[in-house]
């Protein structure tokens, strides 16, 4: 009965941005066969992967419920740390925990389980430091959550842990993107697909929170943000729902982390910064707070960008007997910032503002329609 | 009509505010199908009396009676589901939403999923320029579709009784008309409704029983009529020239 009323109509241009969608993932995995696998398209495609889902689930956060976090690498760093603890092989454990006689943990999960797991680690804790400093408002929360992943990134290198986290010392030889190719018989590549499956990975996580964010929870979600007062008054609990969007945003931080794992290769407490909080938070403000077609597309780019397209610069050029000036190594980060600092002055919103792929798509569709009527 | 049972009664409500006593116990009620209305300068605690109300603030002690349950240790979420729905000061809609997600909301703890569409449609049936603008952005609506809007969003609630703060507040002339013409529809239509107002012309021409609320006490009381004919109310609230 109450099917007709409640079945959600769907528009061509929602159709229209998932063909694109998938043309896009076809195009990669086309590209995996014939190009060459060390390629730089692939490491920008893979990072990008990783970084779009963490930047996504920041913006979930950060853009769609107003609660302004930094905990960022704090979560990933407990993702990536779950997912290489149960994902190193028992044969490879006495090489990688060498100082601790082989670690704690001797079994060994798939590495499905283990990202989920990863993802499952990072929303405890989310929930755990949630219940104090979701109390707290925009600067004090962020400096809440900036000290919450120092003091995990401290804790994941302590000595006493060692036999779980392996202290100071890298995890490594758990399977890594590399290990999604099919091989054949003699150990020869017949299917390329390191890159597909993390970008499928991050798709369908991205694509869940996108279901997420336009369902009423979601809508409840941006009603907090933009009016908390307001929004206790129709009824919504602030407090389990703050709590519940921090639980799922670090869930795919988490998630994200154990990806970063398994494109790093090895995982390393000390890598796990505040500079790469600030980096996925770059992203998504380049990309638009509140738009997740906004921070999917800057972190391709921020990531093309910082590891592909300008790493000339940080090696002498020479133009026909010329050397070009200024270019050595460092350079490179100098005209990265100059770069940031021209897109965040001229797209005071980001590239999408709080826009989405379908929503331009409507617009162009509009702009079709308004022309076609001028003609006539 | 006084000896049938009220809809809300508000017995002896204090309200503090840190050491400050914002309400120093005040009682009034609201009868089924009525416009009540609370009339008073700034801080004399008619917004606070709202807020009390709808779960928002603790009450220091005394009574709020609705529908014979004791909502006082009720928070926001259940008072709504109870069916108090509120307009907030300042309309206060959801700037970054659009007009029908606003509405949306504002249905947010109803259970009948299937029946909140063909609420907005009456929403729109009743405020056609809200269908107009059912796509836009409630941050670009006027300050009087905005309010119309708050009123909207809190209708989608189902509410029995309607709090509203103040909706005047900042608004042009020829829109505060609009919006108290829409007052007297909604009560004609059987809504009960809460009035809160500085406007205290408009309020008590369309009010069944009015209280004037001073610093926290509540000094006087009696039917719209009584009150705008009253010499106190004429001076302190109306700006009468008969001095």
């Amino acid at each position: 009965m109450s099917n007709s009323l409640t079945k959600k109509k769907i528009d061509s241009a929602t159709i229209i941005s998932a063909v694109i969608v998938l043309c896009l993932y076809v195009a990669v995995f086309i590209a995996e066969q014939f190009i060459p696998a060390t390629s730089m398209l692939f490491t920008v495609l893979k990072k990008g992967a990783t970084y779009a889902l963490v930047a996504v689930s920041m913006n979930l956060c950060n853009g769609f419920t107003g609660i302004f976090s930094l905990g960022q690498a704090g979560f990933m760093l407990i993702g990536a740390y779950v997912y290489g603890i149960f994902t190193i092989p028992l044969a490879a454990r006495m090489d990688v925990y060498q100082y601790y006689n082989g670690g704690l943990v001797q079994f060994v999960l798939p590495w499905f389980i283990a990202m989920i797991l990863g993802g499952l680690a990072a929303a405890f804790f989310a929930f755990l430091i949630g219940l104090p400093v979701l109390r707290l408002k925009s600067d004090y929360l962020a400096i809440a959550t900036l000290g919450f992943a120092e003091i995990i990134r401290a804790l994941f290198q302590w000595d006493k842990l060692g036999p779980v986290t392996n202290g100071s010392n890298m995890l490594r030889l758990f399977p890594t993107f590399n290990d999604f190719n099919v091989r054949g018989a003699e150990g020869q590549v017949t299917v390329y697909l390191s890159t597909l499956v993390p970008l499928l990975i991050a798709g369908v996580c991205i694509g869940v929170i996108i279901l997420l964010i336009n369902s009423t929870f979601g809508r409840a979600l941006k009603a907090i943000r933009d009016d908390e007062i307001a929004a206790e008054a129709m009824g919504i609990r602030l407090a389990s729902h703050k709590r519940l969007a921090f639980c799922i945003s670090s869930f795919f931080a988490g998630v994200g982390g154990a990806m970063l794992a398994m494109y790093q290769t090895t995982v390393q407490a000390k890598s796990f910064t505040t500079a790469m909080t600030y980096e996925i938070l770059l992203i998504v403000v380049i990309g638009g707070i509140g738009s997740v077609t906004g921070s999917c597309i800057s972190s391709f780019l921020f990531v093309a960008a910082s590891e592909w397209w300008l790493r000339f610069l940080d090696q002498k050029q020479m133009i026909g007997n010329f050397e070009v000036p200024l270019l050595r190594n460092g350079f490179r980060l100098v005209v990265f910032s100059i770069i940031i600092m021209i897109v965040v002055l001229f797209f005071r919103q980001g590239i999408m503002g709080t826009k989405e792929l379908p929503d331009l798509i409507r617009n162009w569709q509009r702009k079709g329609k308004g022309k076609e009527a001028t003609s006539k | 009509m006084m000896s049938q049972a009220s809809m809300l009664k508000v017995k002896d409500l204090k309200v503090n505010y840190g050491g400050i006593e914002a309400l120093k116990g005040i009682s009034f009620d609201v009868e089924q199908g009525q416009i009540v209305t609370l009339i008073g300068a700034n801080g004399a605690g008619k917004s606070t009396t709202l807020r009390a109300i709808s779960g928002l603030v603790k009450t220091a002690s005394g009574a709020i009676n609705f529908l014979g349950r004791d909502i006082i240790p009720f928070n926001a979420q259940q008072v709504v589901a109870e069916g108090i729905a509120m307009v907030p000061e300042g309309r206060r809609v959801f700037d970054n939403l659009t007009v029908k997600e606003n509405l949306k909301i504002g249905a947010y703890l109803r259970k009948d999923r299937d029946e909140i569409e063909s609420g907005i449609e009456d929403i729109y049936q009743r405020f056609p320029r809200l269908k107009e603008r059912e796509w836009q952005l409630a941050g670009t609506l006027s300050g009087g579709e905005q309010q119309m809007l708050a009123v909207g969003r809190a209708m989608m609630a189902r509410p029995k009784l309607l709090m509203m703060d103040e909706p005047s507040l900042g608004l042009a002339p020829l829109v505060v008309r609009d919006i108290f013409a829409i007052i007297r529809e909604l009560k004609a239509e059987g809504i009960t409704i809460l009035l809160i107002e500085q406007n205290a012309n408009a309020a008590l021409r369309c009010a069944d029983q009015a209280y004037v609320l001073e610093t926290g006490r509540i000094t006087m009381q009696g039917t719209g009529e009584e009150l705008l004919a009253d010499q106190r109310v004429r001076d302190a609230y109306l700006g009468s020239t008969a001095r």
